[in-house]
C-alpha cells in the first residue's frame, strides 16, 4: 500500500514538470502583457518597455522558464504583478476559503445525493424515482448565477433568515489562524461565532453543491440499479438476511465505487470552478483572484495557482484511488 | 472498535448541536445589520458598512491611482488643500491659507497649528516637506508609471533628473510655513494638490514601517518589505486605520482627536469589497450594507422604488466619445468627420442606454469644469446634411469606415459599450456609411490597439481626476497622439499656453477658445456625460457625492445608530 502511494507520488513529478512547461507556454502565449494591464488607459510605449524590463519579460522565454523553475523548486511561486505580494502568501489567504466552501458543498451533495439516488433506485420507476430524476435534472440545468440570486432573494432579502455576502458578519472579530473560519470559530470557542460562520456558509454551499448533488444522485441511482440485479444480492436475500443489512453491506457498499470516483472528480472541479458562486456571494476565495489574474495577465499568479490546482486535483485523485481499496478489497495495489 | 468510533461521532455531533442551539438562543443580536455601535467613541458610535467594488491596492496615496485605494486613503489622510464637498472648488485643508509669488513659481502655505498625526506625532512644515521630498526622490520601481502616476502627471520627473520635473524644492521656513518652489509656473497645481496622492503622511510612520523599504527580486520586480501601506497608514484625517483583511473588510474608527469639524456620527466605518453589483444591491436590501458605489443603471428603478433605500448621483465628471484616428483615410477629411457627427442620433442613444443619468455632450469636458464654452459648434442629428456633406466633398456613398468597440467592460460613461456601438452603427449605415465592425476585450487588447492608432473610429471615454480642463482636453489634445492621428499646432499651442497661464480669468478664456477650436476641428465626437449612482439605506444622510469622488464619511449620519 505504502509502496503504491510512493510510486504514485513519484509519477507526479514528470506530470507536474510537463504541466509547468505547458502552463508557462500557454500563459505567455496570451495576447498582451502584464505591462499593458498595469499601464491601462494612460501608458506610452516607453513606459511599457520600462515595466517589461523591470519584470524580466524582455528576456528569452527559455531563460524566463529557467528562472521560474529555479524559484519554484525553492518554494517560491513568484510575486503577483498587481498586488506585489508573493503568490504563496495569496494562496494561503484565498485557498482555505474555497476549500471550506467546496467541502461544505460536497457534504451537502453527498449527504443528500447518495440517499436520494439510493432510494430512487430502490423505488425504480416509482413516484420517488421520478421525483428524484426531476430534481437532479433541475439541479444540473439551473444556472448557478440565477439560483444564487434567487435563493438570496428568498432567504435573505424577503425572509431575512440568512446573510447574502461574505464568510462572517463584519462586526465579529475572532482570530483566523488557519483561515478556515469554521475551525477558527471552533477554536475561538464562541458558539455565536460558529453559528454566524455556518449561516454564511449555508447558501453558497447549497448553490455550489447543486450540480454535484444532481450528478451524485444520478450515479448512485444507476450504480445501485446495477448492483441490485447482481446474483450475490439475490443470494443474500434468498438466505433470509435482514433487508437492511443487504442494502447496507451488499448493495450500497458496492454501488459506492463509481460514486466515489465521481465525488473525486467533482471535488477537483469544485475547488477550481467556484468562481461564479464566489462572485455572487462576495466569497473571498481563489475564484475572483484567479479571474483577475487572467484579466491582468498576472503570469506569476496564473502559473503558480494553476500548478497548485493541478497538484490538488492529482492528490484528490490519488486519495480516490486509495479509497477504492477500502471499499472493494478485491482491488489490490501493486 | 467500530462501536467506539460511532459513539465518539455521536457524542461530538451532539456537542455541536448543543453549542449551536446555545448560540441561537443566546445571540439574538447576530446579523441585525451591523449597526451595533462599538466604535469606542463618545460622540459617534454608529457603524456604517459600505460596499466597494474591489480591495484597495495599497494604502499609500503616493503609490496608487485606482478609485478604491483613493477612497480608503481619503478617510485617513488629508492634503494641504481639499475640495468643497460635492464640488471641484479648492478650499483650505491642512494649509489654512497660501500665497503665490508674482512669477507663479513660489507657493507659500500657512499650515494649521496643533494638528497631530494618528500616531501622536506633530503635523508641521517639516512633515510636509518630508512627504514632498519622499515623492521627489522615488527611485527604481517607484518610478514605474503605474506606481507614482499622479506625481508624474502633475510634477513630471524625479530628483535623478532623467525627466524634467515641475518640482524644485520644499522648504520649511518655520514650524507652520512651507515654501514650495516650482521650475515653471503651473496654474493647475492647486487643484492637483487636492489629489489623494498628495496627502501628508506621518514621517515617523513612513520610516518606522518602511514605506520605501523593499528589494528588487530575481524576477526584477520590486517587493515591499515594509508594512506601512498594508497595516499602518497614518495621516491626520477624521478616521484612523484599524485593520484590513483582504477580500473581506477594511475597518476604520473615528479619530477622536480630529482637528477639524466632524459633522457625522459614524464611529466605525467598514469597507467590504463585493465585485458583483447585483450582490451589492441585495446586501443593501438586507441592510448588511448601508451604502455602496457603482450602482448598475438597470438597478436605479429598483432603488428609487424602495422606500428603505435612496439613490444619490455624482455630478457628471466624465465624457464618453467616439475617437477618430485621422491617420486612417478618409477620416482626415473634416467633412467626413462632420458627416459622422450628423449621422449619429446621440440624444436617442443617451436616452436609451443611460437610465436617465446621462446628458448629451457637446464638447470634450463636462459643464462642471471651468473653461467650458457654451457656444461651440454643434452637430445635431441630421442624416440628410451628412449625406450632403459627403457628396459635396466628392465621396461616393456609402463611404467605408472601420469602427471598434470594447467587450467585457463597463464604465460610468459607457455602461453597455456594445449597445452604444450597435445603435451608432445602425445610424451610420442607415445614413451613408459602410461600417467594418471590430471588437476586442477592453484591457489590454482594446486600449492598446486604440492607443496605437490601429482603429479608425473607436468608442472610448475619460473620467476626470481633478477639476481642471488640463485634465480633460489637455490630456487628449495637447500633444500629437497616435490614437487621434493628427498634428494641429494651433490647438497644441493654445493648450500649452492655457496650462501655464497663472491668471485665472485669462485661463478660462483660453480654454473656452480651445474648446471652440477643438469642436470646429472635430478630432472626435463627444456624446455623453453621465452621473454615476451611489445607493444608501434611507437612514443615511450627509453623504456628499463629489464629481471627483472625494467623499469624506465624517459628514455622514446614520439615524438609529446610537
Amino acid at each position: 500500500m505504502l509502496k503504491f502511494i510512493a510510486r504514485r507520488l513519484l509519477t507526479l513529478i514528470p506530470v507536474l514538470l510537463g504541466l509547468s512547461i505547458l502552463v508557462f507556454a500557454f500563459v505567455h502565449a496570451l495576447p498582451g502583457s502584464p505591462a499593458d494591464s498595469l499601464l491601462g488607459e494612460r501608458g506610452t510605449d516607453e513606459d511599457q518597455a520600462k515595466i517589461e524590463e523591470s519584470l524580466g519579460l524582455d528576456r528569452p522565454l527559455p531563460i524566463q522558464y529557467f528562472f521560474y523553475m529555479r524559484n519554484l523548486l525553492s518554494g517560491d511561486l513568484g510575486t503577483s504583478v498587481s498586488t506585489r505580494r508573493p503568490v504563496t502568501e495569496e494562496l494561503g489567504r484565498y485557498f482555505p476559503a474555497t476549500v471550506e466552501l467546496g467541502v461544505a458543498a460536497m457534504i451537502f451533495a453527498i449527504v443528500l445525493g447518495v440517499p436520494l439516488g439510493f432510494v430512487a433506485a430502490k423505488r425504480y420507476l416509482g413516484l420517488l424515482d421520478n421525483t428524484s430524476l426531476f430534481i437532479s435534472l433541475i439541479g444540473i440545468s439551473f444556472p448557478v448565477f440565477f439560483l444564487g440570486l434567487l435563493l438570496k432573494y428568498v432567504f435573505a432579502v424577503k425572509l431575512g433568515w440568512l446573510p447574502t455576502i461574505g464568510r462572517v458578519d463584519v462586526t465579529r472579530t475572532f482570530d483566523h489562524p488557519t483561515n478556515f473560519y469554521v475551525i477558527d470559530a471552533l477554536v475561538a470557542g464562541n458558539p455565536a461565532d460558529l453559528l454566524d460562520v455556518l449561516k454564511h456558509l449555508l447558501l453558497p454551499a447549497i448553490v455550489l453543491g447543486t450540480i454535484p448533488l444532481a450528478i451524485v444522485a444520478r450515479i448512485t441511482r444507476a450504480a445501485t440499479l446495477d448492483v441490485l440485479s447482481e446474483d450475490y444480492v439475490r443470494t443474500a436475500r434468498a438466505k433470509g438476511l435482514d433487508p437492511r443489512v443487504v442494502d447496507r453491506r451488499h448493495v450500497l457498499k458496492n454501488a459506492l465505487l463509481p460514486v466515489v470516483t465521481v465525488i473525486g472528480l467533482q471535488t477537483g472541479l469544485l475547488l477550481t470552478g467556484a468562481v461564479l458562486t464566489e462572485t455572487i456571494f462576495a466569497w473571498p476565495g481563489v475564484g475572483s483572484w484567479y479571474l483577475n489574474a487572467i484579466r491582468f495577465r498576472d503570469y506569476a499568479v496564473l502559473q503558480g495557482a494553476t500548478l497548485f490546482f493541478a497538484f490538488v486535483v492529482l492528490m484528490v485523485n490519488l486519495a480516490v484511488d486509495v479509497s477504492y481499496g477500502f471499499l472493494n478489497p478485491r482491488i489490490r495495489y501493486r | 472498535m467500530l462501536l467506539g468510533k460511532r459513539s465518539a461521532w455521536r457524542r461530538s455531533a451532539l456537542v455541536t448541536v448543543f453549542l449551536l442551539l446555545a448560540a441561537a438562543c443566546g445571540d439574538s443580536s447576530v446579523g441585525d445589520g451591523g449597526d451595533d455601535g462599538g466604535g469606542g467613541s463618545n460622540k459617534a458610535s454608529s457603524t456604517l458598512t459600505f460596499g466597494t467594488s474591489a480591495d484597495p491596492v495599497v494604502l499609500d496615496g503616493a503609490l496608487v491611482s485606482d478609485g478604491e485605494s483613493l477612497r480608503a486613503i481619503d478617510q485617513i489622510m488629508e492634503g494641504l488643500v481639499t475640495l468643497r464637498p460635492g464640488t471641484t472648488e479648492v478650499i483650505p485643508g491642512l494649509a489654512k491659507s497660501w500665497e503665490i509669488s508674482d512669477d507663479g513659481l513660489e507657493y507659500t502655505f500657512q499650515l494649521e497649528e496643533g494638528v497631530k498625526f494618528h500616531d501622536g506625532t506633530d503635523f508641521n512644515a517639516e512633515a510636509v516637506c518630508f512627504n514632498f521630498d519622499r515623492w521627489y526622490n522615488f527611485k527604481a520601481s517607484f518610478q514605474n508609471p503605474d506606481a507614482s502616476y499622479y506625481w508624474q502627471t502633475v510634477f513630471g520627473g524625479f530628483s535623478d533628473g532623467k525627466t524634467a520635473s515641475l518640482f524644485k524644492s520644499c522648504e520649511a521656513t518655520d514650524e507652520s510655513t512651507v515654501k514650495l518652489t516650482l521650475t515653471n509656473p503651473s496654474a493647475s497645481l492647486l487643484p492637483a494638490l487636492s489629489l489623494t496622492s498628495f496627502t501628508i503622511a506621518s514621517p515617523a510612520a513612513l520610516e518606522k514601517y518602511k514605506a520605501d523599504g523593499g528589494k528588487v527580486g530575481s524576477d526584477g520586480l520590486f517587493r515591499p518589505t515594509g508594512t506601512y501601506g498594508t497595516e499602518h497608514p497614518t495621516g491626520t484625517g477624521p478616521y484612523k486605520f484599524v485593520e484590513w483583511i483582504e477580500g473581506d473588510k477594511l475597518t476604520f474608527e473615528r479619530n477622536d482627536d480630529y482637528w477639524d469639524e466632524f459633522a457625522g456620527n459614524v464611529g466605525k466605518l467598514i469597507f467590504r469589497p463585493i465585485e458583483d453589483p447585483a450582490a451589492r444591491l441585495q446586501a443593501l436590501q438586507t441592510q448588511e450594507l448601508q451604502g455602496f458605489d457603482l450602482v448598475d443603471p438597470q438597478d436605479y428603478q429598483t432603488i428609487d422604488g424602495d422606500e428603505a433605500l435612496q439613490l444619490l448621483n455624482r455630478p457628471a465628471f466624465n465624457v464618453g466619445y467616439i475617437g477618430i484616428n485621422q491617420a486612417v483615410e478618409p477620416l482626415d477629411d473634416v467633412a467626413v468627420r462632420q458627416a459622422i457627427a450628423h449621422a449619429i442620433n446621440r440624444e436617442e442613444i443617451v436616452k436609451a442606454f443611460y437610465a436617465g443619468q446621462g446628458v448629451v455632450a457637446k464638447e470634450f469636458m463636462p459643464p462642471e469644469v471651468f473653461g467650458y464654452a457654451e457656444d461651440v459648434k454643434e452637430y445635431p442629428y441630421d442624416p440628410d446634411k451628412a449625406k450632403q456633406l459627403l457628396t459635396d466633398a466628392g465621396y461616393e456613398l456609402p463611404v467605408k469606415v472601420d469602427f471598434a468597440y470594447p467587450t467585457g467592460v463597463e464604465r460610468p460613461y459607457m455602461p453597455n459599450p456594445e449597445a452604444n456601438f450597435q445603435a451608432m452603427v445602425k445610424d451610420l449605415e442607415e445614413c451613408c456609411f459602410e461600417v467594418e465592425k471590430k471588437a476586442a476585450p477592453w484591457d489590454p487588447d482594446y486600449l492598446g490597439a486604440a492607443d496605437n492608432g490601429q482603429y479608425g473610429l473607436y468608442l472610448l471615454g475619460w473620467t476626470g481626476d481633478f477639476g481642471d480642463p488640463d485634465n480633460f482636453i489637455g490630456t487628449f489634445f495637447q500633444t500629437p497622439q497616435k490614437a487621434w492621428g493628427f498634428d494641429n499646432k494651433a490647438i497644441f499651442d493654445i493648450l500649452n499656453q492655457a496650462e501655464q497661464e497663472t491668471d485665472q480669468q485669462r485661463r478660462v478664456q483660453l480654454y473656452q477658445e480651445a474648446n471652440r477650436m477643438i469642436m470646429e476641428f472635430l478630432p472626435g465626437i463627444p456624446y455623453v456625460h453621465t452621473k454615476p449612482g451611489l445607493a444608501f439605506t434611507a437612514n443615511v444622510s450627509g453623504y456628499e457625492p463629489s464629481p471627483v469622488s472625494l467623499e469624506p464619511f465624517s459628514l455622514v449620519t446614520v439615524e438609529g445608530g446610537q
